[in-house]
C-alpha cells in the first residue's frame, strides 16, 4: 500500500521536526492512518531530527500506538478494576465469539478490531465498553450482542 | 450543585445539562441535544440552557438542573428524552416539580442528600456548577483572583500560606507540596518549569478526569500560582489520551486563558510571563511516575530514572521542575483565596484538608465524593456510596489501584489519612475506591492486578520485569486449581524482592494487591489451593454453577441472558431450569441476573 508523504510533511510542519516531537508526530500520522505506516516513519526520520532507533523505540513503546492496520470500528471492552469485577472477561469473551477472533485482532473484512483497554474511567458505569464512538455503560453479554447486531445492520457489516 | 435561594426578583429560567464524560456515556448528549430542540420550538419560554460538567452523582446521570423564575433550583437524575418532556410540560409550563423524578439534594434522608451530606467540597468546589467551557463562568466565582493575590503578596508569602496549609501529593505518595515548591524555587537556575500529572492511570480511578472536565481553570490557574511562585516560565499538562474530553477542554481554557491576558507576558501587568501546553501520553501506565512522564514530554521512552537528582534540581532538560498532579493543583487557588489555616482546619493532623475518591464496583451509589480526612472507610461506603447494591455483604474495599491493597471489612473503622492507610498496606494512592462483595474472588483480584503490572512494567528493573511475571505464573496457577502449598511462601518472598529491587514507585508498590490479600484474606488463598475451590465462585476451573430447584421461580432471566444458551428450561415452572455444564463457560451471569438466589455456585 502507498501512503501519500504530502500528509506527513503536512504533521511535520504543525508539530515541528525536534527529537522531543516524536510522540506527536506519531499521534499526528496514527490519526490520519488509523496505524503507522512504515512508509511514514521512514519519510520521519529522513527529515526530522528524529532517528530510526528513537522513533521505533517511541512506536514500539506506547500501547496506543499500532505497526498494522485497524478495522473500521475499534470496540474497546474495559478491563479497569470495576469492569473487571462487573464481569468484563466475560465480555470480552462475548465478543470474541461474535466477531470469530481472539482479543487483540481485527476481522479479516478489516470491519472490526477488539482491544482490551485498561481503564476508560468510567467506573461507575462498569462494565463498559466503547463500540466505535458510543460508550456503553452497565453491559451485559446480551446488551453487547444487541448492540453489535445494531452495529452491523447499520454500517452494512455482515451478521454473525 | 447549588442549593435553593430566595429572591424577589424574577429571573429567565435555566436548564443546566450534565456533561461529563460519564454524563455522556450514559445519554446525557442526547438530552442536551433534545432539550435545543423542544427550546427552540418554543421560544416563547424564554429559557436559558447551559451545560455543566460532573457534580459527582455518576449513577444518577444524565442530570439536569431546572433553575426557576424564583431563582429556585431543582435537580433531575436519570433523565431521557421522555422524561425531559414531562419536566418541561409539568415543571416549566404548569410550575408543578415533578416530584418523583427529582433528587433532593437538601434533604439527607434521600439518596441525594446522604450522598452529599459527609463531603467536604474544596477541589470539586465548581464541579458540576460552573459551565467548564466558559472562562466567563469561571470569573464569575471568583476565578483567576487567587493569582492575582498570589502576584501581589509575592512568592514568599504564597509559600507559607502553602506550607501552613499541610497540602500533600494528591497523586499518591502525599509528599507535602509547600515544601516541594520551596525546593524547585531554591534550586539554581533562570529557567524553571512546571508540570501538572494528568496520567491518571490507575484502573478504578476517575478524580482528574472529572476535575480536568468540569473545572479546567482552577487547574490551570493553581500552575500559574505555582510557576509565580517558583519563577517558572512555562508550563507542561501530560494528560492521557484515553481522555479526549479532557484535552479539549484544556486546550480551551488555555486559548481562553490566553486571550484575557491570564497565560502569556505580563499577567495582571506584572512582569510574570507564563504559558502552558498540553501534552498528550499515548498509553503507558508507567509515565505516570515523575521522572518517566519527563522522558516522555522530551519524546523519549518512558522509561524512569534514579533519583536523586530529583525533578526539582534537575527535571525536563534537566531544568529545575516542579511536579504536582491534578487535584493538587485545583487545591492551591482555594488555599490562596480563603488561606492556609482554613485549609488546614479540615482533616487530620497530619493529612489535612479534603480527598476526592471515585466510587466504582457494588455499591448504590458510585461517582465522586469529596470527603474530609479523618472519615472512616465505613462512613465512605456505609453513608456516601449507600452500602451494597447487592444485597450481599461486602467483603472488602481496594484502594490505591494496582500499587494498593484490599482492605478487609474489620478495618473499615481505618480514617482516611495517608499514615493509617499505609498501616494496613494498602495506599491511600489517587484515590480509586472500588467496593467488592463476596462474590469478588481476592485471588482473582490480585492476579488481576498483578497481569496490569506485568503488562505495564517498562523492563528496566529486572526484578520488577521478570518478577511480576513470575508472581503472575503463581496466581494463574493458584486460580485454574493448580497450586501448591509452597506456592504462597514463594509468592511472598518474590513480593518482597519486587519491591525491595526496583527503581521506581510502579515496581516497588506492583507485590501489595498480592501481599494484602494474603494478609487479609489467606483463607481464600489456601481453599483454592488445600480444598481446590474459589469461595467467591469465580475461578472457572473451581466453580460449578447450579440451580437450586426449589428457589427457581421458573421466571425464564437466566436462560434468556446466558450468553451461550446453556441454559434450558419451561417459563413459568418452577424449578425447571438447569445449566447443561458441558456448553456453561462459568461466567456467572445467570447468578447476576438471578432475583431470587437460585444460582448457586460450589
Amino acid at each position: 500500500m502507498s501512503v501519500d508523504l504530502t500528509i506527513i510533511d503536512e504533521i511535520l510542519r504543525e508539530k515541528g521536526t525536534g527529537a522531543e516531537m516524536a510522540i506527536p508526530i506519531l499521534q499526528g500520522i496514527q490519526e490520519h492512518f488509523r496505524y503507522l505506516p512504515l512508509e511514514a516513519l521512514e519519510h520521519v526520520c529522513a527529515h526530522t531530527e528524529i532517528t530510526p532507533s528513537q522513533l521505533y523505540g517511541v512506536a514500539t513503546f506506547y500501547s496506543q500506538f499500532r505497526l498494522s492496520p485497524v478495522g473500521e470500528t475499534i470496540i474497546k471492552v474495559c478491563h479497569g478494576t470495576a469492569c473487571h469485577v462487573g464481569g468484563a472477561d466475560t465480555l470480552t469473551e462475548t465478543l470474541e465469539n461474535q466477531l470469530g477472533i481472539p482479543d487483540k485482532h481485527t476481522t479479516p473484512d478489516l470491519k472490526y478490531t477488539l482491544e482490551s483497554v485498561a481503564c476508560v474511567g468510567c467506573c461507575s458505569l462498569a462494565p463498559v465498553v466503547v463500540l466505535g464512538t458510543d460508550t456503553l455503560g452497565k453491559v451485559t453479554p446480551r446488551k453487547i450482542t444487541d448492540a453489535l447486531a445494531a452495529h452491523r445492520g447499520a454500517h452494512g457489516g455482515k451478521d454473525a | 450543585m447549588t442549593t435553593p435561594t430566595s429572591t424577589h426578583e424574577k429571573r429567565r429560567p435555566r436548564l443546566v445539562v450534565g456533561l461529563g464524560s460519564c454524563g455522556i456515556a450514559a445519554g446525557a448528549r442526547e438530552v442536551h441535544r433534545h432539550l435545543k430542540g423542544r427550546l427552540a420550538a418554543e421560544p416563547a419560554w424564554d429559557v436559558e440552557l447551559a451545560i455543566t460538567g460532573c457534580n459527582g452523582m455518576c449513577h444518577r446521570e444524565p442530570l439536569v438542573e431546572l433553575h426557576d423564575a424564583d431563582g429556585k433550583v431543582f435537580l433531575y437524575g436519570d433523565m431521557t428524552p421522555k422524561k425531559v418532556d414531562m419536566v418541561l410540560e409539568k415543571h416549566l409550563r404548569g410550575g408543578e416539580p415533578v416530584e418523583r423524578l427529582l433528587l433532593r439534594e437538601d434533604r439527607p434522608d434521600s439518596s441525594a442528600g446522604a450522598f452529599l451530606a459527609k463531603q467536604r467540597r474544596i477541589v470539586l468546589r465548581h464541579c458540576g456548577t460552573i459551565d467548564p467551557e466558559s472562562l466567563h463562568a469561571y470569573r464569575a466565582v471568583g476565578g483567576w483572583e487567587a493569582l492575582q493575590t498570589a502576584l501581589t503578596r509575592g512568592a514568599d508569602w504564597v509559600l507559607s500560606e502553602m506550607k501552613k496549609s499541610g497540602l500533600r501529593g494528591r497523586g499518591g505518595a502525599g509528599f507535602p507540596t509547600g515544601l516541594k515548591w520551596e525546593f524547585t524555587r531554591k534550586a539554581p537556575g533562570d529557567r524553571k518549569v512546571v508540570v501538572c500529572n494528568a496520567d491518571e492511570g490507575d484502573p478504578g480511578a476517575f478524580m482528574d478526569r472529572s476535575v480536568l472536565e468540569s473545572d479546567p481553570h482552577a487547574v490551570l490557574e493553581g500552575m500559574a500560582i505555582a510557576a509565580a511562585t517558583i519563577g517558572a516560565d512555562r508550563g507542561y499538562i501530560y494528560c492521557r489520551a484515553e481522555y479526549p474530553l479532557a484535552v479539549e477542554r484544556l486546550r480551551r481554557a488555555i486559548d481562553q486563558a490566553r486571550s484575557a491576558g491570564l497565560l502569556g507576558a505580563g499577567i495582571f501587568g506584572t512582569g510574570f510571563a507564563f504559558d502552558i501546553q498540553v501534552k498528550e501520553g499515548a498509553g503507558a501506565f508507567v509515565c505516570g511516575e515523575e521522572t518517566a512522564l519527563l522522558a516522555s514530554i522530551e519524546g523519549r521512552r518512558g522509561m524512569p530514572r534514579p533519583r536523586p537528582p530529583f525533578p526539582a534540581q534537575k527535571g525536563l532538560w534537566d531544568l529545575p521542575t516542579n511536579i504536582n498532579n491534578v487535584e493538587t493543583y485545583a487545591n492551591v487557588p482555594w488555599i490562596i483565596q480563603n488561606g492556609g489555616d482554613a485549609f488546614a482546619s479540615v482533616g487530620t493532623e497530619k493529612s489535612r484538608g479534603s480527598k476526592v475518591f471515585a466510587l466504582a464496583g457494588k455499591i448504590r451509589r458510585g461517582g465522586l465524593a469529596e470527603v474530609p480526612m479523618g472519615i472512616t472507610i465505613r462512613e465512605i461506603v456505609e453513608d456516601v456510596a449507600g452500602g451494597s447494591s447487592t444485597g450481599r455483604p461486602i467483603k472488602a474495599v481496594q484502594m490505591g489501584g494496582p500499587s494498593g491493597g484490599c482492605i478487609p471489612v474489620d478495618l473499615f473503622d481505618t480514617r482516611i489519612d495517608y499514615d493509617e492507610v499505609n498501616r494496613t498496606g494498602a495506599i491511600m494512592g489517587s484515590g480509586g475506591l472500588v467496593v467488592m462483595d463476596e462474590t469478588t474472588c481476592m485471588v482473582d483480584v490480585a492476579r488481576f492486578f498483578l497481569h496490569f503490572t506485568k503488562d505495564e512494567s517498562c523492563g528496566k528493573c529486572t526484578f520488577c520485569r521478570i518478577g511480576t511475571t513470575r508472581m503472575l505464573e503463581l496466581l494463574e496457577k493458584i486460580c485454574a486449581g493448580e497450586g501448591a502449598a509452597a506456592d504462597l511462601k514463594l509468592l511472598e518472598e518474590l513480593a518482597h524482592q519486587v519491591k525491595n529491587t526496583s527503581l521506581c514507585g510502579l515496581g516497588q508498590t506492583a507485590p501489595n494487591p498480592v501481599l494484602t490479600t494474603l494478609r487479609y484474606f489467606r483463607h481464600e488463598y489456601e481453599a483454592h489451593i488445600l480444598e481446590r475451590r474459589c469461595p467467591a465462585g469465580v475461578c472457572k476451573a473451581l466453580t460449578t454453577f447450579e440451580i437450586t430447584p426449589e428457589t427457581c421461580t421458573g421466571c425464564d432471566a437466566c436462560m434468556q441472558n446466558c450468553p451461550v444458551q446453556a441454559i434450558s428450561g419451561v417459563r413459568g415452572a418452577r424449578g425447571s431450569y438447569v445449566i447443561d455444564q458441558k456448553r456453561c463457560t462459568r461466567c456467572g451471569v445467570c447468578r447476576e441476573v438471578c432475583k431470587f438466589g437460585a444460582v448457586k455456585t460450589h
